[in-house]
């Protein structure tokens, strides 16, 4: 019965989606303030219909209601509750309906909080947004639907892929779909304006928070799946340039370009054209991500008919949506004049040199991505485009703009010199250098990688805390520490936000360069040195775990005779699915993780054992996490809340 | 290790074929620990041809298993490392290789980044430079905005 209801609210959520689509664009069209006023109530209903769709998909997986193909399909009545909630997002069907979920919530906060949005303008953005809502909820339910019945249910489930069956994972999707399905309001803010036919400061004003919100989604989202792999998969990579992931990537590439794009309209009216093409691509991005995960046509070149209809389908919307989208924007783009002038070198000339790179980042990991398809399609070549390539043909556009960033940050808008601009900068040069130097001396003979990435760190975070300080003014100390906390959140957030970057660029570089690795056989009762620890194999047990058996190894690791920590990596054997995984042991440190990876057994006796020292691993989770909060501190600050209102009181002046 | 990552997302195949991963075994590792490294290197480039996302360094099939002692085989044997990746590649065909060889119409792979970025910075200098100069005299203010600017200098 609640399964029902839960289907019955999905159709009529389309239902309200297609009024929500159509009747505020009409209204906005003739100016009927009663037409517009349908988009608010709209949103919300489509929101409350979702959400209760969603509970009732919960409900079934939490009850373990086996008359659903979808519950049978991924989950078990032995899985832990934490996983049967995480199963109703870990299969597509659900995952959609996850996603259906966000872009409802994300029309529905803005019939929350748009109230400050002229009145055209709030029902615009919410009709596009509405029409996104159709397009997927008639995808969910005509090729994906999540309430199909079974006539003769089982008596249990086939259960969640083991993988899935981490607290990583359960909530890798859904901070990820907040940042996709977050940029769906840029989208819709962008198509919006091009209907209205105004861009003005105010606009990047209004896009910017949902741009930044969508931004911190997807950053969190993109750093706990690195950190999954890392943990998870047994052995210590983070990141495989694998098309999923760039799939997440691109639009995370895109949507750093367009929060900076949407503070040159907002400051100084200038690049609005291109923040409006941004705002449709970082959007498209996401829709192109989709439709690699979900057809899987990418990843596996030779089934390219693995789901066809679905693929088509996603590639429908994809075609649509982009293609009206530019199609408006090439009609309208003429008239969006710019305002603001500045020279050659500007805070505007390196916010371009920002979003050049950053396009062009993005562009390079797409064409990456979609390559070995166009090289078979039309070159009839099948090959593959991986690690390598993505490494020589990404890492210059990222070194670049490390090296631009803290000049950058701190040029004067519309006219500066870049002398007396990197003058405050000098010390942290200097000191970025000779450490850079440091380290080369003291490594010889391994790669320039780890230097270079200490290098850059060092500049990074050093000219963030230089920009913040700068902008204390002048005076004495005291004073200037005292203005310190009275600067607006923004700057802590752009500062924060900056240095984040500098300690994750840092970190990928350490554990790239100075990653130590050990592959042996081991006896219990064995000891081996990995690096300048003691590991010991004191014994192996057979565990019964909930839903899997394990092999458990106990092993202590001591540092010159005293013991720093006891690991217990694992192989488990979850016999619903059939399929083994491993549990690395890590013990995380400051400095390093000590990382423990217990193989099979060997003929001749012993196991297989796998050690790593990762350096610096947690500073790349950790400059993740200081970038999303640096979005955060942006997100809170007082500017945007006094904007809104003075611009309440001029919107309530009849436009033009 | 990639497919599986894949499948997380993709959450569509039913079972995996392959697991986590034990990738290189204790008994393959070469004695010497520079043509091991070499060894490793190469084997990082080189495709699993079985399972779609994983390097044979990674991959815990059989055939990537074959490979890796292939690739030590050569080397002991006096190979170059493109020599080594030439001979995996007359035998497993250019999808092996995950650093695509820069010739034919991969050049459009490889060019494709630089190209843009060139034809980006020139656009983007010839807009900035426009930006630098004032194209149009300012509009005249309008009789409101006048009213509005006398009342405001009044004040």
């Amino acid at each position: 019965m609640i399964v029902e209801f839960g289907h019955f609210a999905l159709v009529l959520a389309l239902a309200v989606a297609v009024v929500q689509m159509t009747v505020p664009m009409w209204g906005a069209y003739r100016r009927n303030v009663a037409l517009m006023a349908v988009a608010e109530p709209a949103a919300m209903i489509q929101f409350v219909l979702i959400a209760a769709s969603f509970a009732a998909l919960t409900y079934a997986f939490v009850t373990s209601d086996f008359s659903l193909v979808l519950v049978v399909q991924n989950s078990h009545t032995l899985k832990p509750m934490l996983y049967k909630i995480s199963g109703v997002w870990g299969n597509h069907e659900g995952s959609l309906l996850l996603w259906a979920l966000i872009l409802a919530l994300f029309g529905a906060c803005a019939a929350w909080f748009g109230g400050n949005l002229p009145p055209t303008l709030k029902a615009r953005v919410i009709a596009v947004q509405g029409s996104i809502g159709v397009a997927f909820l008639m995808f969910m339910l005509f090729t994906s639907n999540p309430f199909l019945r079974l006539a003769v249910p089982p008596l249990d489930g086939m259960d969640l892929n083991p993988l899935l069956q981490d607290p990583g994972l359960a909530f890798h999707p859904p901070f990820l779909y907040l940042g996709y399905v977050g940029l769906s309001m840029a989208f819709s803010f962008a198509v919006a304006a091009l209907i209205e036919g105004r861009v003005d400061a105010a606009w990047g004003r209004w896009v910017r928070p949902w741009t930044l919100a969508a931004w911190i989604f997807l950053t969190i989202g993109i750093a706990l799946g690195s950190w999954w792999a890392y943990y998870e998969l047994g052995w210590g990579g983070f990141w495989f340039w694998d098309p999923v992931e760039n799939a997440s990537f691109m639009p995370w590439l895109l949507s750093i370009a367009l929060l900076h794009s949407a503070i040159v309209v907002e400051k100084r009216e200038s690049l609005k054209a291109w923040t409006i093409l941004l705002a449709i691509m970082a959007f498209g991005f996401s829709l192109i991500g989709t439709f690699i995960v979900r057809s899987g046509v990418i990843t596996s070149v030779h089934s390219f008919a693995n789901d066809p209809e679905r693929g088509v389908y996603i590639l429908m919307i994809l075609a649509v949506f982009m293609g009206g989208a530019l199609t408006l924007f090439a009609f309208r783009a003429g008239s969006m004049e710019a305002k603001g002038l500045f020279a050659m070198v500007s805070r505007e000339s390196a916010l371009v040199a920002n979003n050049l790179l950053l396009s062009v980042a993005a562009f390079v990991v797409f064409i990456g991505t979609i390559w070995p398809l166009l090289a078979e399609l039309f070159f009839g070549r099948t090959l593959s485009v991986g690690e390598p390539f993505f490494n020589a043909a990404f890492s210059p556009f990222a070194v670049a703009l490390a090296v631009i960033l803290p000049i950058g940050a701190m040029m004067p808008w519309k006219r500066g010199e870049i002398l007396r601009g990197m003058r405050p900068l000098i010390p942290a040069m200097l000191l970025a250098f000779a450490v850079g130097s440091l380290v080369w001396a003291m490594q010889t003979g391994r790669t320039a990688l780890g230097p270079v990435g200490v290098a850059l760190g060092i500049w990074v975070v050093l000219g963030a805390i230089v920009d913040l300080w700068s902008r204390t003014g002048r005076g004495a100390i005291a004073g200037r520490v005292a203005r310190l906390g009275r600067l607006p959140r923004a700057d802590w957030g752009k500062a924060t936000a900056h240095a984040g970057m500098g300690i994750t660029v840092f970190a990928v570089c350490a554990m790239l360069a100075w990653k130590t690795e050990d592959i042996r056989i081991v006896r219990e009762g064995g000891s081996y040195a990995l690096g300048p620890y003691e590991v010991t194999l004191t014994s192996v047990d057979e565990v019964q775990g909930p839903n899997y058996q394990s092999t458990m190894a106990t092993m202590v690791v001591r540092r010159d005779g005293v013991e720093v920590t006891v690991l217990t990596p694992e192989k488990r054997f979850y016999p619903v699915q059939g399929m083994p995984t491993t549990e690395a042991a890590i013990d995380y440190g400051f400095l390093r993780d000590i990382y423990l990876v217990i193989g099979d057994p060997q003929d001749g006796g012993g196991y297989a054992v796998r050690s790593y020292i990762e350096p610096f691993a947690n500073w790349l989770w950790g400059g993740c996490l200081i970038m999303a909060f640096g979005g955060l501190l942006s997100l809170t600050d007082r500017r945007y809340r006094v904007a809104a209102g003075a611009s309440r009181r001029s919107a309530a002046v009849p436009a033009e | 290790m990639i497919v599986v990552k894949r499948f997380l997302l993709t959450l569509m195949l039913a079972a995996a074929p392959l697991a986590p991963v034990h990738a290189v075994q204790p008994d393959e590792v070469l004695a010497d620990p520079g043509l091991e490294a070499r060894a490793r290197a190469i084997s990082r480039d080189l495709r699993c041809p079985v399972c779609q996302g994983e390097s044979i360094d990674d991959s815990n099939a059989p055939i990537s298993r074959d490979l890796r002692l292939v690739v030590r085989e050569r080397i002991m044997a006096g190979d170059t490392d493109a020599q080594v990746i030439d001979f995996v590649v007359s035998r497993y065909g250019e999808f092996v290789l995950f650093n695509p060889k820069a010739e034919g119409a991969n050049l459009i792979l490889w060019l494709a980044g630089p190209s843009v970025f060139l034809l980006g910075a020139a656009g983007a200098f010839v807009y900035i430079r426009r930006r630098g100069q004032p194209i149009a005299p300012d509009v005249a203010l309008s009789a409101d905005e006048q009213a509005r600017l006398r009342d405001l200098i009044g004040k």
